[in-house]
C-alpha cells in the first residue's frame, strides 16, 4: 500500500484515493462532428502503457480533488 | 480425502533455438498461446509454428489464476464460447494425455440482495435456454451442497440463495499448460522461452517479421496471446484498443483436510474460494483499481478478502494465509474479450479476458487456431470483435451477470 | 528426560501439563511444544504428507520444515509448528500428516488492527537490530522494534560477550534503555510478515496464546500496520542443511537449532551426536553439546584448521553420506565416507541463507554470493537498510557494527559451499515437508525444465508452510548443478508475503458480522423496528421493506399480503414512506444550470425556482446511470435527487466532470443526503394530511401544482414540501432535517390517523411505481439500457447541443430497432406472478431444444391490488413494436403465456395525480 502525494493534502494512504486512468483526454469540442469510430475511441480507448503514465487520481476520501500524477505502471512508483 | 498430485510425465518439451521463419508466430506462451498451438497442430495440421514467451512458459496468469472453470455467463455470445470451452475441458485429460485434475465439483454464485436474486434468476434462466446446466438454489439447498457456508441470517449480507452450475469445476493450472505444451512440442511446434517481442516489421497492412530479444523471426501469421501485456504489443503496432491492465491478486492457505466440496463465489461479499486437490484453500481477491504491470497488488485487498472469507465461512477463521501473489489482467469496458481481426491482415488479436481467461483456455485455443487457419473469425469469437466499440454492440457481462472471475 | 541442569532459560520452578497424541507430559514456562516434547525424548511428532514417513523437529523456529502439529485445545488450529507454540497449561495437540483440520465450532477470539507511524522500524531484535534501534532512538527517532520471538536477543545463546559483558545482559540493558524512550515501541511475539511500498510493513502480534487462560477482552492477535520512514531489516539468517540420503528422519536437525534448544530451553536433543558441517558456526554447536554431556563427533569435508572453536568433541575430515533408523523411524546411525557411526542426533550445517524476505517483498534484488553459497541483498533500496546476518554478515562484531550504521571489515570466508553428498537421489530430501527429493529435481530437469519456477511447480519444492526457507536455495543450487549452469543464472523463486502463515481471522480483524460493512440507518430506524418492519439491504442502508401486521392465524402477514394491503391503502387513502435514503446533492453557483444541462439528458437550466423536474442521466456510452427529480431552489441553486444507490457514485460522477472537464464552470457540489430526511405522503387523502401539517400552506391543486415545491415551518422547524409522485397518486414529499425527522414523522402519522395513513415500505413503493411504468434504475436497467429503450425519449432534449451520452445515441447499435425496450407483461393467467429475472421467448407451446433464442427478461413483477391481478415489467427485443403480441416465459417446467402491453398499467391518463 503506497503513500500517494495529494497536491492539496500531502502524502496519504492509497486507500483514500480513487483511480481515474489516463490523464489529458479532453472531451471533444464537438462530439457530433466525430465519426462513430472517433467517438468510440474517445469513449472507450485509453492508453495502457507499461512504464511512465500520466494519470488521474482523486483524493476521494480526503479533499475530493482530482489531480494528475505521473506513475510508473511497472514499478508503481510515482514521480515526485 | 485430499490427495497427492499425480506425477508429471518424464518429458515435457524441448528447448529449441528459434528458427528464422515460421508460418505462424504465437506471441505469448501462456495457456491461450499454448492451447492455440496445440489446436493449430491437431485440428489444422499447422505445425510450422513458434510460440514466443518472454519469461518461462505459462508463467504469467496461467500460473497465477485460481483455476475456476464455469460457463454460466449471461449473454448468448459469452455462453457460447465458455460452454464450448467447458465441453473441451470435459475431454481434455484424454486429449492431452495428461492428468489435469479437472474436477467438476460445481460452482455456487451466492446472492445477497434482492437485486442479486433477480440477476441470478435471469442468468440461470438464460443458461438453461442456452443448454447450460444451471439451477437456482434456496439458502437451505445451498447449505446442502456446501455445508460450511454460513446461510444464517446473522451475517451482514445474508445469503438469499445461489445459482449452481454442477458441471463447473477446477483443474490444476500448471498441468493444463504443460499438457498443451507437451502436445504442441510433440507436434514439432517450437516453444521458445526467454524470447521477448520488442517490435514488428510491417509492409503495408502485413506484419512481415517479429523482432525479439532472440533475433528477428519472419512470420506468415501472428496471433497475439499476451494477456496483460497485449497493450504493449499493440502499441508497437500502433493499434489502439480499449484494454487496461490491472493487478489481480490471489492467495492460498496451507494444506487442510477436505472441508469445501464445491466452489463458492460471492460478488456482493466479494470472495471466491475452492479447495484444491491437495487440500489448500485457493482464493481470489478483487482487481486493484489502478493500471499495473507489477504482478503484485496492495495488501488491503487481501485483508478485505479474508474478512469476506471468514464472514461466509466461519470455520476458515484459523486457516492460514500461506502465500499471496498477483497477475496482470487486461480488462475491457464491457468485461468481455476482444478477439479477431486487427488492422493488420495477418495479425489476430486475443485479449481482454480479464479475470475469465483460464476457464476459456481450450475454447479460445480452439477458436483462435480455427481463426488463424481460415483467415476469418470463428463464429464463437465473431461477436467479440474490436469494432463493437464503434457500433456500440457491447457484450456487457458486468451489468447483469455481475460475476467476476 | 533430556533436560540438562544449568542450561536454558525456562522456569523450571513451575510445571505445566500438556497432552500430545493422547499422552500427558510436563514442561515449563518458556518452553515451546517442541522443546517440551524433545525434553521427554519425543522425537517423532508428525508424518510426511506424501510418503507417510516419520518427521521430527528439524529447526528450532519458524523455518522448521517438518514439525507441524494440530492444536486441539484451548482452540483447534491446524498446521502450527511445534517450535513456535509457546507451552501453556492444558495445551492439547496432536501429530498430523501434512494436512490440518479446521475447527467445527466458531472461533470466538477477537482480532484487531492498529496503526503505528515511526521514523525507524527495526525488524529483528537480535544484536544488529537492537543496536539499530538504539542508534535510532538516541537520534530522537520514533522507533518501532518488532521481533517474532518471545524474547529479544535473536540468535544469541548467552555464551557470547558484547562490550565485555554477558551478551544477554547487554540485551536486557539495551531493551531497558529503549523502553525508557517515550517514542520507542517494542513489540515482541510480533512477526513482520509483509513489506510494501513507502515503508509500509504489516506485522502480526500474538497477544494471548502464551497466556493460559487467555484473558478476556484482549484481542488474540493484532495486525500492526506500520508506516515507517526507514525500515531496518535485521531478520538474521536461516541455517542451510547439507542434503544427504535419508536426511528426513527424526533426530536430524540444523546445528544451530540444537544449540538453541540447549541454551534457550536446556534441552539436549541427543546424547550421541554427529555434526556434519562445511561451515565454522556448527563448531559452536559441537562444542556446546559436548560441554553439556553429549558425545559429539564432527565431520567436516574441509581440511582441519586450527582456528575454529575447540571443545570436547572428536573432529575429522569426512562426509556424511546417509542415515539409518531404528525401529521408531528415528535416526540410529549415519553412514560416512569412513564407515558407520551410531548416533541419536545428526546435526547438519551447510552455511547460512540471509533472511532477506522483507527486502525482496519490495522488489529488492538479491545477488548470489558464491563464497557464501547464498543469495544476499544486492543494490540498496531507498528507505531500506539490511543489517547483520540478513545482510550476509554473520559474525557478531560485524552485526553490531552494521547495527550501529557502520560498515564492518569483511572477515575472510572459511566455509565450503556444499549442497549435497553422494547418495541415492531418490532418498535425498530437499523439501522435507513436500517429500521432494533430488531425484524429483532430476526428473524435472530431465523433462526439459530450465526455470526454477518450473522446477518448483514440477516438484512442489518450496510450496509448503515454510515457503522454502531451508529448501529454496538448495533447490536452485541442485537444479543448477544438474543443468550445468551457474546458480546465479537461475536465481530463486520469488519471496512473497506473508513471511510466515497468518490466520485468516487475524487479517479479517474486526470486519466481521455487522462490522463487515457499515450499516446505514435513517433517522426513523427505531420507529421502523418498533413497528415490526422487515428490512432489506439497499447498498449499506437498511430500508423498511414492508410492515407486516399480525395475521389472522396468530403469526404475521406474509410479504404478499402486507404489500397488497399497503398498496391498496395508498391508492385508496394515504400512505407514508421513509424515503430518506435517496441521494441528495445541492448544486450551486452561477453556472449550475449549464452544468446540469450537460449532466442530464433533458434541459434543467430552464427550470424556474419553485419548480421540480424529473431527469435522466447517462454515461458517455449513452446508457442510463441514474434518474430522479431536480428542485430549483433559486437562481443559482438546484437540489438533485439521485437513487439511493446513486448517491455517492453520482456525486463522484459530477465532481469528476466538473473538476476535470469543466473547471471553468462556477459550480459547487454538496452532498446533503444525510441532512434531509424525506417522507413521501402519498394517496388521495395526502392533501388532508399535509394540509393539517402545514395549515399556512394552500395545498389546493391550483395553489400548489404538481412538480412544484414550497418551504414552510412546522412549530418553527423548517419543512420543505414538494409535489412529486412516484406512484401516480396525489403526493407530497415532506423533507426536514434529520434531527427533527422522528418528530415530524410521528406528527404525520398522528395527523394521518383519521384518514387511515399506512406506513409502507420499499416493496409497496416498487409496486406502485411499476403500475405506472416508472423504471427503477439498476432493476429495470442493467447498464445496457438507453433512455429511448425505457420509452423516455421525452426526457431527452433535442434542443441541447450536447450532454453526456448524446453522441452515443447516434451509433448504429443505438438505432437498432431490435434493441431491448421496456414494456409491460400481463400473464394470461392473472394469478401467475412471473419470477423476476425470468427469460422471455417467442410464443410456443413446447420448449424447443437449446439454444432457444431469448427476447429479453422480466425486470419487475408484482401482484397489483389496483389491477386485481399480476403484472410485470420487462425488457424485450423490439418491445415497443410488440405491444399486443403474445410471448412465452419459461418458469420452472412450465411455459407461461403472457401478453405484451405498454408499461403504464394504472391510470394511464394521469387523472389521479391532482387528487
Amino acid at each position: 500500500m503506497q503513500l500517494i502525494e495529494c497536491p492539496y493534502c500531502g502524502p496519504r494512504e492509497e486507500v483514500e484515493f480513487h483511480y481515474g486512468g489516463q490523464a489529458g483526454v479532453a472531451y471533444p469540442a464537438d462530439p457530433a462532428a466525430l465519426t462513430d469510430e472517433e467517438w468510440g475511441r474517445f469513449v472507450f480507448v485509453r492508453a495502457n502503457p507499461k512504464g511512465r503514465f500520466e494519470e488521474r487520481w482523486s483524493h476521494a476520501a480526503g479533499c475530493r480533488r482530482w489531480f494528475t500524477a505521473v506513475r510508473d505502471t511497472a514499478t508503481y512508483r510515482f514521480s515526485r | 480425502m485430499a490427495e497427492n498430485l499425480p506425477e508429471h510425465p518424464d518429458f515435457l518439451w524441448r528447448t529449441p533455438e528459434p528458427r528464422r521463419s515460421y508460418d505462424v508466430v504465437v506471441v505469448g506462451g501462456g495457456g491461450h498461446g499454448l492451447a492455440t498451438a496445440h489446436y493449430l497442430a491437431k485440428n489444422h495440421g499447422i505445425t510450422n509454428v513458434a510460440v514466443l514467451e518472454k519469461g518461462w512458459l505459462a508463467g504469467g496468469n496461467m500460473a497465477r489464476n485460481t483455476t475456476l472453470i464455469r460457463s454460466n455467463y449471461l449473454w448468448d455470445e459469452s455462453a457460447a464460447i465458455y460452454e464450448h470451452a467447458l465441453k473441451l475441458w470435459e475431454g481434455l485429460e484424454e486429449d492431452l494425455g495428461y492428468p489435469i485434475l479437472f474436477s467438476q465439483r460445481g460452482v455456487l454464485n451466492l446472492a445477497h440482495t434482492e437485486q442479486d436474486v433477480r440477476d441470478s434468476v435471469r442468468r440461470v434462466e438464460a443458461n438453461r435456454l442456452n443448454g447450460i446446466d444451471a439451477e437456482w438454489l434456496s439458502p437451505d439447498e445451498v447449505a446442502k451442497i456446501c455445508p460450511i457456508v454460513n446461510v444464517s441470517g446473522d451475517i451482514r449480507y445474508p445469503v438469499h440463495g445461489a445459482t449452481y452450475q454442477p458441471r463447473a469445476g477446477i483443474a490444476k493450472h500448471d498441468y493444463v499448460a504443460w499438457g498443451f505444451a507437451r502436445r504442441a512440442d510433440e507436434a514439432g511446434i517450437d516453444l521458445i522461452q526467454d524470447c521477448e517481442v520488442v517490435g514488428f516489421e510491417t509492409d503495408g497492412d502485413l506484419v512481415t517479421r517479429v523482432r525479439t530479444t532472440r533475433g528477428d523471426i519472419a512470420c506468415g501469421t501472428v496471433a497475439l496471446c499476451a494477456a496483460g501485456h497485449t497493450s504493449v504489443l499493440l502499441d508497437m503496432l500502433g493499434v489502439p484498443a480499449p484494454l487496461q491492465s490491472h493487478p489481480l491478486q490471489a492467495l492460498v492457505s496451507e494444506l487442510l483436510e477436505p472441508v469445501h466440496p464445491t466452489i463458492v463465489m460471492s460478488n456482493a461479499v466479494h470472495v471466491y474460494v475452492s479447495q484444491a486437490h491437495k487440500g489448500e484453500l485457493v482464493m481470489g481477491a478483487g482487481v486493484d483499481s489502478y493500471n499495473g504491470y507489477g504482478q503484485r497488488g496492495a495488501f488491503h485487498i487481501i485483508e478485505r478478502q479474508m474478512a469476506a472469507a471468514v464472514e461466509l465461512f466461519p470455520m476458515f477463521a484459523r486457516a492460514h494465509l500461506l502465500r499471496t501473489w498477483g497477475g496482470i489482467v487486461d480488462v475491457t469496458p464491457d468485461a468481455s474479450p476482444i478477439v479477431g481481426h486487427t488492422p493488420y491482415a495477418n495479425v489476430y488479436l486475443n485479449s481482454g479476458w480479464g479475470t475469465g481467461g483460464f476457464k476459456a483456455t481450450p475454447g479460445i485455443g480452439w477458436c483462435l487456431a480455427d481463426t488463424v487457419a481460415h483467415g476469418r473469425p470463428h463464429p464463437y469469437v465473431a461477436p467479440f470483435a474490436l469494432d463493437r466499440f464503434t457500433t456500440g454492440a457491447l457484450v456487457d457481462e458486468h451489468g447483469a451477470a455481475a460475476v467476476a472471475h | 528426560m533430556t533436560r540438562v541442569d544449568g542450561y536454558g532459560r525456562v522456569d523450571r520452578t513451575r510445571t505445566l501439563r500438556f497432552t500430545f497424541d493422547g499422552v500427558s507430559y510436563t514442561g515449563h514456562p518458556g518452553d515451546t511444544l517442541a522443546s517440551a516434547l524433545l525434553a521427554h525424548g519425543v522425537r517423532t511428532i508428525a508424518r510426511s504428507v506424501k510418503q507417510d514417513r516419520p518427521r521430527g523437529v528439524t529447526a528450532v523456529w519458524s523455518e522448521d520444515p517438518t514439525g507441524l502439529v494440530q492444536v486441539e485445545e484451548p482452540f483447534p488450529e491446524p498446521m502450527l509448528l511445534a517450535t513456535t507454540i509457546e507451552l501453556v497449561d492444558g495445551l492439547v495437540a496432536s501429530s498430523i500428516g501434512g494436512r490440518g483440520r479446521l475447527a467445527e465450532v466458531p472461533d470466538t477470539a477477537r482480532y484487531d488492527r492498529r496503526y503505528a507511524h515511526c521514523e525507524t522500524l527495526v525488524v529483528g531484535a537480535g544484536p544488529a537490530g537492537l543496536l539499530a534501534a538504539r542508534t535510532a532512538a538516541r537520534r530522537g527517532d520514533r522507533v518501532v522494534l518488532v521481533d517474532d520471538r518471545p524474547a529479544a536477543g535473536g540468535s544469541l545463546t548467552g555464551t557470547e560477550r558484547i562490550c565485555g559483558r554477558d551478551a544477554l545482559d547487554f540485551v536486557a540493558d539495551t531493551l531497558a534503555e529503549l523502553r525508557a524512550h517515550p517514542d520507542v515501541r517494542i513489540l515482541l511475539r510480533t512477526t513482520a510478515f509483509g513489506h510494501y511500498d513507502d515503508g509500509f510493513v504489516l506485522a502480526l502480534e500474538r497477544r494471548t496464546d502464551h497466556l493460559a487462560p487467555a484473558p478476556q477482552g484482549l484481542s488474540r492477535q493484532r495486525v500492526w500496520r506500520i508506516r515507517a520512514g526507514h525500515v531496518v531489516v535485521a531478520t538474521g539468517a536461516h541455517e542451510r542443511p547439507i542434503v544427504v540420503a535419508d536426511n528426513d528422519r527424526p533426530g536430524i536437525m540444523l546445528a544451530a537449532s540444537a544449540r538453541d534448544l540447549l541454551h534457550r530451553y536446556g534441552v539436549l536433543a541427543g546424547r550421541r551426536v554427529v555434526v556434519f558441517t562445511s561451515d565454522d558456526a556448527a563448531y559452536d554447536a559441537a562444542a556446546d553439546l559436548a560441554g553439556a554431556g553429549a558425545e559429539v563427533t564432527l565431520l567436516d569435508p574441509r581440511p582441519v584448521r586450527g582456528d575454529s572453536r575447540s571443545g570436547d568433541y572428536r573432529r575429522s575430515r569426512g562426509l556424511v553420506l546417509g542415515t539409518g533408523a531404528g525401529p521408531d523411524g528415528a535416526i540410529s546411525h549415519v553412514f560416512t565416507d569412513q564407515g558407520e557411526l551410531p548416533c541419536d542426533l545428526l546435526l547438519l550445517s551447510g552455511g547460512w541463507n540471509p533472511t532477506s524476505h522483507l527486502f525482496s517483498h519490495v522488489r529488492g534484488a538479491l545477488r548470489y554470493d558464491a563464497e557464501l553459497g547464498a543469495f544476499r541483498p544486492g543494490e540498496a533500496l531507498a528507505g531500506v537498510t539490511v543489517v547483520g546476518a540478513a545482510n550476509g554478515t554473520f559474525d557478531l562484531a560485524g552485526c553490531l557494527a552494521e547495527g550501529r550504521g557502520e560498515t564492518p571489515e569483511p572477515l575472510p570466508r572459511t566455509n565450503l559451499v556444499l549442497w549435497r553428498t553422494d547418495g541415492d537421489p531418490a532418498r535425498q530430501y530437499v523439501d522435507l515437508q513436500r517429500d521432494s527429493t533430488v531425484a524429483d529435481i532430476a526428473r524435472a530437469t530431465g523433462a526439459g525444465l530450465r526455470s526454477v519456477e518450473h522446477v518448483k511447480r514440477y516438484t512442489t519444492i518450496g510450496t509448503a508452510h515454510d515457503q522454502g526457507k531451508t529448501s529454496g536455495v538448495l533447490a536452485s543450487a541442485i537444479t543448477a548443478e544438474l543443468l550445468g549452469v551457474p546458480i546465479e543464472s537461475l536465481g530463486t523463486t520469488t519471496f512473497r508475503p506473508p513471511y510466515t502463515p497468518i490466520a485468516f481471522a487475524a487479517l479479517a480483524g474486526r470486519e466481521r458480522g455487522q462490522l463487515f460493512d457499515p450499516v446505514r440507518t435513517t433517522a426513523l430506524h427505531a420507529w421502523h423496528v418498533a413497528r415490526g418492519a422487515v428490512f432489506e439491504d439497499v447498498g449499506q442502508w437498511k430500508r423498511a421493506r414492508y410492515y407486516p401486521l399480525p395475521g389472522e392465524a396468530g403469526g404475521t402477514e406474509d410479504m404478499d399480503t402486507a404489500v397488497l394491503r399497503e398498496c391498496a391503502a395508498v391508492r385508496r387513502d394515504v400512505g407514508i414512506l421513509d424515503g430518506s435514503t435517496l441521494g441528495k446533492i445541492e448544486v450551486r453557483g452561477p453556472d449550475a444550470g449549464a452544468f446540469l444541462d450537460m449532466i442530464y439528458t433533458n434541459l434543467m437550466s430552464s427550470l424556474r425556482p419553485g419548480r421540480v423536474r424529473y431527469g435522466v442521466m447517462c454515461g458517455l456510452d449513452g446508457m442510463v446511470i441514474d434518474d430522479g427529480t431536480v428542485l430549483r431552489l433559486d437562481d443559482e441553486g438546484f437540489l438533485v435527487y439521485t437513487t439511493t444507490g446513486g448517491a455517492a457514485p453520482i456525486l463522484d460522477h459530477m465532481e469528476e466532470w466538473l473538476q476535470t472537464e469543466w473547471p471553468h464552470l462556477r459550480v459547487t457540489l454538496t452532498s446533503v443526503t444525510e441532512q434531509w430526511a424525506t417522507f413521501p405522503v402519498v394517496g388521495p387523502r395526502s392533501r388532508d394530511v399535509v394540509g393539517a401539517l402545514a395549515p399556512h400552506v394552500d395545498v389546493s391543486a391550483a395553489a400548489f401544482p404538481f412538480m412544484t415545491w414550497q418551504d414552510t415551518e412546522v412549530d418553527g422547524v423548517p419543512v420543505r414540501l414538494a409535489r412529486i409522485s412516484f406512484s401516480g397518486e396525489l403526493a407530497w414529499e415532506v423533507s426536514v432535517d434529520g434531527w427533527h425527522a422522528p418528530a415530524l414523522w410521528r406528527r404525520l402519522i398522528a395527523l394521518g390517523e383519521p384518514y387511515g395513513i399506512t406506513p409502507y415500505g420499499t416493496e409497496t413503493m416498487h409496486v406502485l411505481r411499476a403500475e405506472k411504468g416508472y423504471p427503477i434504475i439498476g432493476q429495470d436497467t442493467d447498464g445496457t439500457v438507453s433512455p429511448q429503450d425505457l420509452g423516455m425519449s421525452w426526457a431527452v432534449s433535442t434542443k441541447k447541443v450536447d450532454f453526456i451520452g448524446k453522441r452515443s445515441f447516434a451509433r448504429a447499435e443505438n438505432r437498432n430497432p431490435l434493441r431491448k425496450q421496456l414494456v409491460g407483461l400481463l400473464p394470461l393467467d392473472p394469478t401467475v406472478k412471473l419470477p423476476e429475472g425470468s427469460q422471455i421467448i417467442e410464443q410456443t407451446a413446447e420448449l424447443p431444444p437449446p439454444p432457444v433464442p431469448m427476447l429479453g427478461h422480466v425486470t419487475s413483477s408484482y401482484r397489483s391490488a389496483a389491477l386485481g391481478r399480476t403484472f410485470a415489467l420487462a425488457l424485450v427485443k423490439g418491445g415497443h413494436a410488440r405491444i399486443g403480441e403474445r410471448l412465452t416465459v419459461p418458469v420452472g417446467g412450465d411455459l407461461v403465456p403472457v401478453e405484451v402491453t405498454g408499461s403504464v398499467l394504472v391510470d394511464p391518463e394521469g387523472t389521479r395525480r391532482d387528487g
